[in-house]
């Protein structure tokens, strides 16, 4: 088995002064897809922003390739793709200006490649109309764009299948095994009833008591 | 979804240069603004409007105006900035592109820099060519109209840098908006305080060269601290939301 | 050594050092401050040019002295908050800037007296009532902040990142004043310039401040507590003790 991307150790999270979870310890590793359960308010998007490194009212380890992480911040998000609930996409921009902008920092491409990806999540014809005048399933798909140019290894995908309809939920399934079988790691959070051969799981909520 | 676009998955080592992504935010942030141009012009007439409030509410008087007018277009000048400060990280924080520009592989601080730079461009640039036009109206005399605009010209990018840091502590809090003008209206006063002291000095005869330098001191220390206690904040703010 | 450091963050251990601390500090402040300030107002000679009114310096002077070092010391717990992320930090200056926005409250409230006979007006836009005034600004804006954000941590560290931004924005703000002041009244008289301190006014002043800085340290470790207790209720230390007291 290839060496672990991301490991958590001893993961302890508060949040108004409920404690969501303790002595969570588990190993991202390469060519997996890893799904976070959990019911409502769980802390699922929690811990998926606390491995992102959004969020930092944790204690505990986190280890990116064996070393900590706090050390490594640029290296880390260079490695690293976060898609959140509010997805970064800018109503007032058309999908490919958005899409343009939000690759910018990573790895810039030519407007022909993202208008194929645009295209490929299903935007074909819309790659220059404004997002608002999209619904909100398209203004994900925009997002959703960037998984087929990203080349992160790693993945944080917080409720990728919201708002996307039958034919998308397939098509990124697909899209997330081959991932892992390429070689990535994906973590993703869903409701979405998520099944794929080999996928590792992360269950949370499993009722934690107050006591210290 | 077709896949044959994806490149094949390798670590990522070199990124995309410090200077491109600040260009790319700065771009994108003013391409967002022309869409919504409105918001543009509303500091513009707030300004236009506060300024107005003075002759009528305390004296048209031209020996009163040609006296106080470089304070109150400084005041106001101050007001209208305060007034656009909500918008500097709102939006973005809003629809997530806050969280997208946190994680990007460059130091937060420099993209932070080149969004606040978008920020005066939008609100401060305009402000400084506006300032003629108002200047005249409250009776400056043409030496001090071209001080008041060279003081606001300095002044108004470090109102800009300083209330970046109020913005990115308020964000996402119930009230952000007087909250804001609470934590930064102390701050902003040094400002105020040299820019419309050196206006007065012009219009005494006496030179200006040095308190328009200590300005320019102010400017520098507020684009090489600032930045990063609005970037410290920024990840503050996020990590609660 | 780093143990040590670690121990003094420990809610716990501050908890029994305050205990033991606090009846010293309050017992050594009442008496220093009571010595201090009546040897001030009825012992001490006049002073030749302000009479009488002069002796509320013995009481302006401590509160205004305390009230900037009381910020001082907030912006040296924020870099321990932000740097070591020491909880004992953060509830100090939680617990601290009210008492601070006091103080400062109250160099305002005596300048304005002591204004009233010197100048023959409650307010002068004097450099250093001035400069108090927006220090006072500053405290409003930290203590807003703090009540403004929900969560404990998060709280503490943006109050701290503004704590520290006014801390540099601090010296700024008093030269500047001072600069205004000098651009738009010639210096008349100013308070607390003191053209013959001599040592039977000084010592009494020294006394004050002293007095003053040991109830305030007093005061301190009381409002910690009392932050501490809060924010600690559900751990064991805390319950124990509470229910021993119940006893």
């Amino acid at each position: 088995m290839s060496e672990p991307l991301l490991q958590a150790v001893n993961l302890q999270c508060e949040r108004d002064e409920r404690v969501l979870f303790r002595d969570l310890s588990f190993s991202i590793v390469p060519g997996t897809v890893t799904r976070v359960e959990g019911p409502n308010g769980s802390g699922k998007t929690t811990l998926l922003r606390i491995l992102a490194g959004l969020n930092d009212a944790w204690s505990g380890e986190l280890l990116w390739r064996g070393e900590p992480r706090v050390n490594l911040r640029e290296e880390f998000q260079r490695n690293m793709l976060y898609l959140g609930h509010r997805t970064g996409i800018k109503t007032l921009l058309t999908p490919l200006e958005n899409l343009r902008a939000l690759m910018a920092g990573r790895r810039p491409l030519s407007d022909d490649v993202l208008r194929q990806a645009l295209a490929g999540t299903g935007l074909a014809g819309f790659q220059d109309v404004p997002c608002r005048n999209l619904s909100a399933g398209q203004q994900r798909r925009v997002a959703l764009a960037r998984l087929l140019v990203a080349d992160e290894p790693l993945w944080l995908l917080d409720e990728v299948f919201t708002a996307i309809d039958v034919d998308g939920v397939s098509a990124i399934e697909s899209l997330l095994q081959q991932r892992a079988a390429e070689g990535g790691a994906v973590v993703v959070t869903t409701h979405h009833d998520l099944r794929m051969a080999g996928m590792h799981r992360i269950v949370l909520g499993g009722g934690l008591d107050d006591e210290r | 979804m077709s896949a044959d676009l994806r490149p094949e998955i390798k670590p990522v080592s070199a990124g995309v240069g410090t200077f491109a992504a600040m260009k790319a935010v700065f771009g994108r942030d003013l391409k967002v603004a022309f869409r919504q141009k409105q918001d543009l012009l509303n500091p513009l007439l707030f300004f236009v409007m506060v300024v107005s409030l003075f002759p009528l509410g305390v004296s048209p008087e031209v020996s009163f105006l040609r006296e106080a007018g470089a304070g109150i277009l400084w005041v106001a000048a101050l007001l209208s900035v305060l007034l656009s400060l909500d918008h500097l990280f709102r939006h973005d924080f809003d629809d997530g592109s806050l969280e997208q520009l946190v994680l990007q592989p460059q130091p937060l601080f420099l993209l932070v820099l080149a969004k606040t730079l978008a920020h005066w461009m939008l609100t401060g640039l305009p402000l400084v060519v506006l300032t003629p036009v108002l200047g005249v109206m409250v009776h400056q005399e043409g030496n001090s109209i071209a001080v008041l605009c060279l003081t606001l010209l300095i002044g108004t990018p470090v109102l800009s840098l300083i209330g970046a840091i109020g913005a990115a502590l308020t964000l996402g809090l119930r009230s952000a908006g007087v909250l804001l003008s609470l934590l930064i209206i102390p701050l902003y006063i040094p400002v105020l305080i040299f820019g419309t002291g050196t206006v007065a000095a012009a219009a005494d005869g006496a030179s200006v060269g040095a308190y328009v330098a200590l300005m320019a001191a102010f400017l520098v220390l507020a684009v090489t601290l600032a930045p990063f206690a609005a970037a410290a904040a920024l990840r503050i703010s996020l990590s609660n939301g | 050594m780093w143990q040590w450091f670690h121990k003094l963050g420990s809610p716990k251990w501050f908890f029994g050092i305050a205990n033991r601390l606090m009846p010293w500090l309050l017992a050594g402040g009442l008496i220093i401050l009571a010595v201090g300030v009546v040897w001030g107002l009825a012992f001490a000679p006049k002073d030749y040019l302000q009479g009488n009114s002069y002796r509320i310096i013995f009481i302006h002077v401590p509160t205004a002295f305390l009230a900037q070092s009381v910020y001082i010391m907030m912006a040296v717990a924020a870099v321990v908050t932000l740097v070591w992320r020491m909880k004992l930090a953060d509830v100090f200056v939680k617990a601290v800037a009210p008492v601070g926005l006091v103080l400062t409250f109250l160099a305002l409230f005596t300048g304005a007296v002591w204004g009233k006979p010197t100048w023959g007006t409650w307010w002068i836009w004097d450099a250093r009532l001035t400069s108090m005034l927006i220090l006072l600004f500053l405290y409003g804006g930290v203590i807003a902040l703090d009540r403004a954000i929900n969560d404990e941590k998060s709280a503490a560290r943006a109050v701290a990142v503004l704590v520290l931004v006014g801390v540099v924005n601090i010296p700024i703000i008093k030269y500047s004043v001072e600069w205004w002041n000098t651009l738009h009244q010639p210096a008349t008289l100013k308070l607390t310039e003191k053209p013959s301190m001599s040592s039977e006014m000084l010592i009494p002043l020294l006394l004050s401040i002293l007095g003053l800085y040991l109830l305030f340290g007093w005061l301190a470790c009381i409002r910690m507590q009392t932050e501490i207790l809060v924010r600690e209720q559900r751990t064991k230390w805390v319950r124990e003790m509470v229910m021993a007291g119940r006893n």
